[in-house]
């Protein structure tokens, strides 16, 4: 991919100056090929940390613990059996919320491929958000039951802007995709788009948008969404 | 932003005198403190991954220069480009071109700490570009036209009537007569107010957290989606971050990131981590078509290999300054520049020069507080001392508050000093009491009784004199 700027801006000059300075007190008196090196295994074996036990679950419990963990910042969370019951998990979820029965969703094939005739009245919209969106349907590329974290990234399946700009999120997750630790994530990343390279937008999100700049006190729905709802997909 | 460094002293005086100020710090001192208290207790592992964490950035240092190539290098990859500034006003420049490059008439911005440093909105407004910041603290201050008092609350000095005011005044095209009692009303309000600032803007700026090395990626970390909105919905995002933002790999930051939120607000895990790597990609529908990173030094790399390294270790959490006494009772503002507390005590000097902020590492009981919650483990109070020295041998301490006894005799001839160092250490020592017996440093006063107590006109201790004040 080649850089695309406008702006032309060189700033070479600067990058020397402040790479040198940098080398001049780290790299005086070591053995460059050494410090090359290190760099570069570290890199190369990406070793994982300490990783807290919490999150080192499996199977039902681990998915309690996300279920609990999402629950705690006021995420709401629905288990399904199987991806067909899906569509009518949303039109649940928007009837006992009062919402509109007008999704938005990306290209998804886990979206689009689901039997939406069981739900005739739901209508659904492709493509970003655009900001007239009330609710938002996107699927998790994983998630993380340390912290109920979801894992969204960008893309024509997934737009980012959907995560963000309707004032509810619903979020498919396939309890397969569901890791203990935020490294687990980093393992499928690299699995799905090769060691070093990312998507454009990886967002973990867990819960809806808060804030507490007003003294203190939390409020939900700041600018992202105000709720954000979560269908695990069990099909055990 | 003005410096007001310089008048530490009389900026404390006004601060104290400040009684909305002071019920806004009541807020500080007990959620922060229990907040953070009880995230560490729901993780055992929590200290573990401190150290951890303080290895990380130690090591990340070390090699700094060898993993900024490899991170510009990935960046590019991407069809991202990085931009290097030596200066706050490089950054400024860097900026204001690539926002010029594509006519942008207004930017929306999510918060940066390096934008506050660099002064960016005053420059963007200069040359006439809108700077609408989204973060609602920001927001808030924006429109009072204030510097940030708190590091991660950037509004944190304000209670809700404030707040209400300035809304009041600045969207008076709402109807006079609605409701804004309630927070959540507030919280709406701003909402609805820069929901179309979001859409309308030609560049939106973030500031990082961290950036990545093994992928090129820019991470920032926040609760209200702001940064979110602020970095998808335009067609080019600018990061503005600096130089000791980098960690080596996905593995290291997600260490960091577990002491980050419990350190800061308390949370388990901030609403949103966002990992951002280069520009839009083949059909992406959405996502900016340039991304630009400029990394500012301003005298960072002359920390490195000085006693004043471990501070680039800092991950701006503002747990020190949640914990710190002096902070408690002043708030940020009197401390005179973009960085307050304890973190600012030893960073201010080094970026705008301690002739300017020596008063700074002043501002300071000793108590040890900031270093024991740091997530990083710097040795602020250790660092403070530094200062204080460097500031003794450059003269710039008046001659007669060179020794213990005269800075008794400085202080007892300035009466209006003297009730001021001591108005402060009274409020200290209320937030002290809990778990010392004893005092051994003062605030104010601190460096300049660094072996001993500080001496006391007719021989009282600072403890006697606080209970003849009917305190306990
Ligand atoms: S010095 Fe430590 S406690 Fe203070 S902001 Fe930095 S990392 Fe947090």
């Amino acid at each position: 991919m080649s850089s695309i700027d406008k702006s032309k801006i060189d700033t070479t000059a600067s990058r020397t100056r402040i790479l040198n300075k940098l080398g001049a007190t780290l790299a005086t008196g070591k053995d460059r090929d050494a410090r090359a090196e290190a760099v570069k295994t570290h890199l190369r074996q990406h070793k994982r940390n300490l990783v807290p036990e919490r999150g080192n679950v499996e199977g039902a419990e681990r998915i309690a613990l996300f279920r609990a963990q999402a629950e705690a910042v006021a995420a709401s969370v629905v288990e399904v059996k199987s991806a067909d019951e899906v569509p009518e998990a949303i039109t649940a979820h928007l009837r006992e919320h009062n919402l509109p029965a007008r999704v938005k969703h990306g290209d998804d094939p886990g979206l689009t491929g689901l039997p939406w005739g069981k739900t005739p009245t739901l209508e659904r919209d492709s493509g970003p958000a655009n900001g007239d969106d009330a609710v938002s349907l996107s699927r998790a590329f994983s998630a993380v039951a340390e912290t109920g974290t979801l894992i969204l990234v960008s893309g024509a399946d997934n737009p980012t802007t959907l995560n963000f700009l309707p004032e509810n999120h619903i979020v498919v997750l396939d309890a397969k995709d569901l890791g203990g630790a935020y490294e687990d994530a980093w393992d499928r990343v690299r699995e799905a788009y090769g060691a070093g390279t990312m998507p454009r937008t990886v967002n973990m999100i867990s819960g809806p948008s808060r804030t507490a700049d007003v003294e203190q006190t939390i409020q939900l729905g700041a600018h992202g969404p105000r709720s954000l709802h979560i269908i695990i997909v069990n099909g055990e | 932003m003005d410096i007001t460094s310089p008048a530490f002293k009389s900026n404390v005086k006004r601060a104290l005198a400040d009684k909305q100020l002071q019920r806004a710090m009541g807020n500080v001192k007990v959620g922060f403190v229990k907040k953070r208290s009880a995230a560490r207790d729901k993780l055992p592992e929590f200290d573990q991954l401190r150290d951890q964490a303080r290895d990380i950035k130690d090591h990340t240092l070390e090699y700094l220069d060898l993993y900024y190539e490899i991170y510009e290098q990935k960046v590019r990859e991407a069809g991202g480009k990085v931009h290097w500034a030596a200066t706050a006003e490089d950054a400024r420049d860097i900026i204001l071109k690539i926002c010029q490059a594509h006519d942008a008439k207004t930017v929306t911005k999510g918060k940066s700490m390096i934008a506050e440093e660099i002064a960016l909105n005053e420059h963007l407004e200069a040359a006439g570009i809108t700077p609408v910041e989204t973060d609602l603290g920001e927001y808030i201050i924006q429109l009072r036209n204030e510097p940030p008092s708190h590091i991660i609350g950037p509004a944190i000095h304000l209670n809700r009537d404030q707040v209400e005011a300035s809304f009041r005044r600045a969207h008076d095209h709402l109807p006079d007569e609605r409701s804004l009692d309630e927070v959540s009303e507030l919280v709406d309000e701003a909402r609805q107010v820069l929901r179309q600032k979001y859409i309308d803007a030609d560049v939106g700026i973030t500031g990082a957290n961290y950036l990545v090395a093994e992928t090129g990626t820019s991470i920032i970390v926040t609760n209200e989606g702001n940064g979110d909105l602020t970095q998808s919905l335009p067609k080019v995002h600018i990061v503005c971050t600096s130089l000791e933002k980098l960690v080596p790999t996905l593995e290291d930051v997600s260490t960091i990131l577990r002491v980050l939120a419990r350190s800061a607000t308390g949370q388990e895990f901030s609403t949103y981590t966002t990992l951002s790597t280069g520009a839009r990609r083949e059909g992406d529908p959405d996502g900016p078509e340039e991304y630009h990173v400029v990394i500012l030094d301003n005298g960072r790399s002359d920390m490195l290999g000085t006693e004043f390294q471990d501070m680039l270790r800092c991950i701006r959490c503002g747990a020190c300054m949640n914990h710190c006494p002096v902070y408690h009772s002043v708030g940020g503002h009197a401390y005179g520049w973009v960085y307050p507390g304890p973190m600012g005590s030893v960073l201010t000097p080094t970026l705008i020069g301690v002739d300017k902020a020596g008063h700074l590492p002043n501002a300071s009981t000793f108590c040890g507080r900031c270093e024991a919650v740091c997530p990083m483990h710097i040795p602020l109070p250790k660092m403070m001392r530094h200062w204080r020295e460097r500031e003794f041998e450059h003269h710039l301490t008046p001659r007669t508050v060179r020794t213990s006894l005269g800075i008794w005799a400085f202080l007892a001839r300035r009466p209006a000093l003297y009730h001021l160092a001591s108005s402060v250490f009274i409020r200290a020592l209320k937030l002290l009491a809990f778990g010392r017996s004893r005092l051994k440093s003062v605030p104010l006063a601190g460096g300049w009784t660094r072996h001993r107590d500080l001496p006391m006109p007719e021989g009282r201790t600072f403890q006697e004199m606080w209970r003849a004040g009917g305190h306990e």
